[in-house]
């Protein structure tokens, strides 16, 4: 009977491990495969075409390249290589400056032959239709649509998502940003976090103790966006006291967010770690003359090295991962940022803000699958530095 | 993303109706009061946003579909493809504040303005005839329905530069602009307070400015306006049909308004109830 409930109960969770791992396995691979399928898909926006008159010679434009056309940024076809003449655009919407409601008829049924006899018409438009506009016969020509490039995705320094005809992907600053907020957000919480934890285990009485534990693991327990409302309406518009800013929104009121959100992990973790040394050394070090600062600093410290460095390991990947607070206080402009005093923008705050509405399957949704992608592997790295720091104390200490 | 669900009881032949979420409160109070007066119907209304509606539309999976933008000419292909013919009915209006700081002395601007304001072109008040100051511009994020008409009608369809400040909420713009002696945003005619302050808008070169009000909103002077839009497949007019009459009713546009909406016809519900601020 033993025997029975023995193996039952072997088997049970051999299944359930080999589920889970799968499962995980399964979920990583989907991110994966829709995050590789925005280099499938094409620049611009599918079912539309950008004509133009066949005497012009510029058959190729980049997504950049596009998007400073429509923006009127860029107005002479000569800064494309083609020939001196300024650029006119067109979209489906001025349909009513060129033409008349008459003219187009009711269902709008002569539209493609108007918009094509106008673009025949003037050598230097550029129309942005859809393609099912346009009659088989037009004697236009089409700008060649080729397929998202990685140089473009991760060399990119615009992020505009939804702009047409051409998205532009370029995640250079979500990636610098997300860096930039966690990077500042431990150097903040480190010091603090390392020094509360000594304080903790080390000097505050039992009592003390007791009322701090909790206190801090509670803090653990509000949720982010509490905390980035705190953030908004108490530390933006002190920083925009205190350093004189026009904008109080910057990466500075994220990082003091994150810090103050990943306090509660590096204290706990590292109390716990400290706390485990091991007796004998700590009375072994105090019997040979050490003052209690020194035994702090040289014999507990460095013993329990690898909790303290897992405990800050968990707060870096709560500080690179969290959303809602950072989504509420960093001003999410999606530029590179030069110093932390400016607004920038978070890689998961960037997900969380547009895949609501990403239509599913297409160029944007992927890209939110791909910075996801990204996020995966920043995490992972960070997880691989821990491994190699803990095994080295391990081998140090044996 | 809110997700409301309002379930009255099960009875047979619910209407569903999904999209929007500019639309869903307003949808929600129509439906409370539709229920009154008709015991025996049933309609459940969930948000998620205008394309997620649309898309519901095409899988069948709602009756009625909210959105706070026209539908797209690609889904409008997808809906021919299925073989689906889409009503349109406009259910409201929806007018679009442009705010800044209560300290700032800049009350009126044109578009042309906005628009160099907004893609960056301009970034100082004073050339705006303000004070000597950076203009921070916030804007919604690139999923927001509110996003796309702004830069439609104020843009006129050129992007925003890559520095505005994207905030997830109205709320979060409000905050900000508060808070932010150079702050520019605009946010819905409903959410207006006493926190920040309304500009007046031109749309003719600065002829004539008018400020945003529910009044001038509906005669046509202010010109940052939305039209808000329920899709139903035609075939279903039967079952959809009671409910969309009684949004256009009397009564259900008045709840347009009492919401902070435009109604559709001013002439009919209009009490002369001055909104502006």
């Amino acid at each position: 009977m033993k025997k029975i409930a023995d193996k039952t109960v072997r088997w049970v969770l051999t299944a359930s491990g080999f589920v889970t791992s799968v499962v995980i396995l399964l979920i990583i691979g989907f991110l994966f495969t829709e995050g590789a399928g925005l280099f499938g898909e094409k620049v611009i926006e599918e079912g539309y075409v950008l004509a133009v008159n066949k005497d012009n010679p510029v058959r190729v434009l980049d997504a950049a390249q596009i998007k400073a056309v429509f923006d009127e940024d860029m107005t002479n076809w000569k800064e494309a290589g083609g020939p001196d003449l300024p650029i006119e655009t067109f979209r489906l919407e001025d349909m009513d400056e060129y033409f008349t409601e008459e003219q187009l008829g009711p269902q709008y049924e002569n539209a493609g032959t108007l918009i094509t006899s106008l673009v025949a018409s003037s050598p230097g438009m550029v129309a942005f239709v859809p393609e099912s506009m346009i009659p088989d016969d037009a004697r236009l020509v089409f700008i060649e649509d080729c397929n998202i490039s990685p140089e473009e995705v991760f060399a990119g320094t615009e992020w505009y998502p939804t702009a047409t005809p051409a998205p532009l992907f370029g995640i250079l600053p979500l990636l610098a940003g997300t860096l930039w907020v966690s990077f500042f957000a431990i150097l903040i919480a480190l010091p603090f976090g390392i020094s509360i934890a000594v304080y903790m285990s080390e000097v505050a009485s039992e009592r003390v103790r007791g009322f701090l534990k909790p206190v801090i693991e509670l803090l653990n327990g509000i949720p982010s966006v509490v905390y980035g409302f705190f953030g908004l309406i108490i530390i933006v518009p002190l920083l925009q006291q205190v350093f004189g800013l026009p904008v109080g929104e910057s990466g500075l009121a994220g990082s003091i967010v994150l810090a103050i959100m990943a306090l509660p992990t590096i204290v706990t973790v590292a109390d716990d770690a400290m706390r485990n040394c091991p007796g004998a050394l700590r009375e072994g070090s105090l019997a040979l003359g050490a003052t209690r600062w020194q035994t702090v600093a040289r014999v507990v410290i460095p013993s329990s090295m690898s909790g303290i460095a897992s405990g800050v390991v968990l707060g870096i990947g709560r500080a690179i991962g969290e959303t809602m607070a950072v989504l509420m206080v960093t001003g999410n402009a999606a530029v590179v940022p030069h110093s932390i005093l400016e607004p920038l923008r978070t890689i998961p705050a960037t997900i969380a803000a547009e895949l609501g509405e990403a239509p599913a399957g297409g160029a944007h949704y992927q890209s939110l699958f791909l910075l996801g992608v990204i996020l995966f592997f920043i995490t992972f790295f960070i997880n691989l530095c821990v491994e190699y720091i803990s095994s080295r104390n391990r081998a140090k200490n044996s | 993303m809110a997700i409301a669900l309002f379930v009255i009881c099960a009875t047979a032949g619910a209407q569903r109706i999904k999209g929007s979420d500019t639309l869903l409160p307003l949808t929600q109070e129509l439906a409370e009061e539709y229920l009154a007066s008709h015991p025996d119907g049933d309609v459940v209304v969930t948000g998620g946003g205008t394309g997620v509606g649309i898309s519901a539309l095409l899988e069948n999976t709602t009756d009625i579909a909210m959105a706070s933008r026209r539908i797209k000419f690609g889904e409008k292909m997808k809906l021919a493809s299925e073989n689906l013919n889409a009503a349109e009915v406009i259910v409201a209006y929806d007018a679009l504040a442009v705010v800044v700081n209560p300290s700032n002395p800049v009350d009126s601007l044109t578009r042309e303005q906005l628009e160099a304001i907004f893609r960056g072109k301009i970034t100082n008040w004073k050339d705006v005839g303000g004070e000597d100051r950076k203009i921070v511009v916030y804007s919604r994020e690139t999923s927001s329905g509110t996003y796309e008409f702004f830069k439609e009608s104020v843009l006129d369809n050129k992007n925003y530069m890559s520095g505005v400040l994207s905030m997830p909420a109205t709320g979060a713009i409000i905050q900000s602009v508060r808070q932010t002696k150079g702050a520019i945003g605009y946010i819905g005619l409903a959410y207006l307070n006493r926190y920040v302050k309304p500009v007046a808008v031109s749309y003719d070169g600065g002829l004539s400015y008018a400020m945003p009000s529910v009044d001038a909103a509906a005669d046509g002077s202010y010109p940052v306006v939305r039209p808000l839009y329920y899709y139903y497949n035609v075939e279903k007019e039967g079952e959809v049909g009671a409910f969309v009459s009684f949004a256009l009713s009397d009564q259900g546009q008045a709840s347009v308004l009492r919401q902070g909406f435009v109604p559709v016809n001013m002439e009919d519900s209009s009490s002369g109830e001055d909104m502006s601020l």
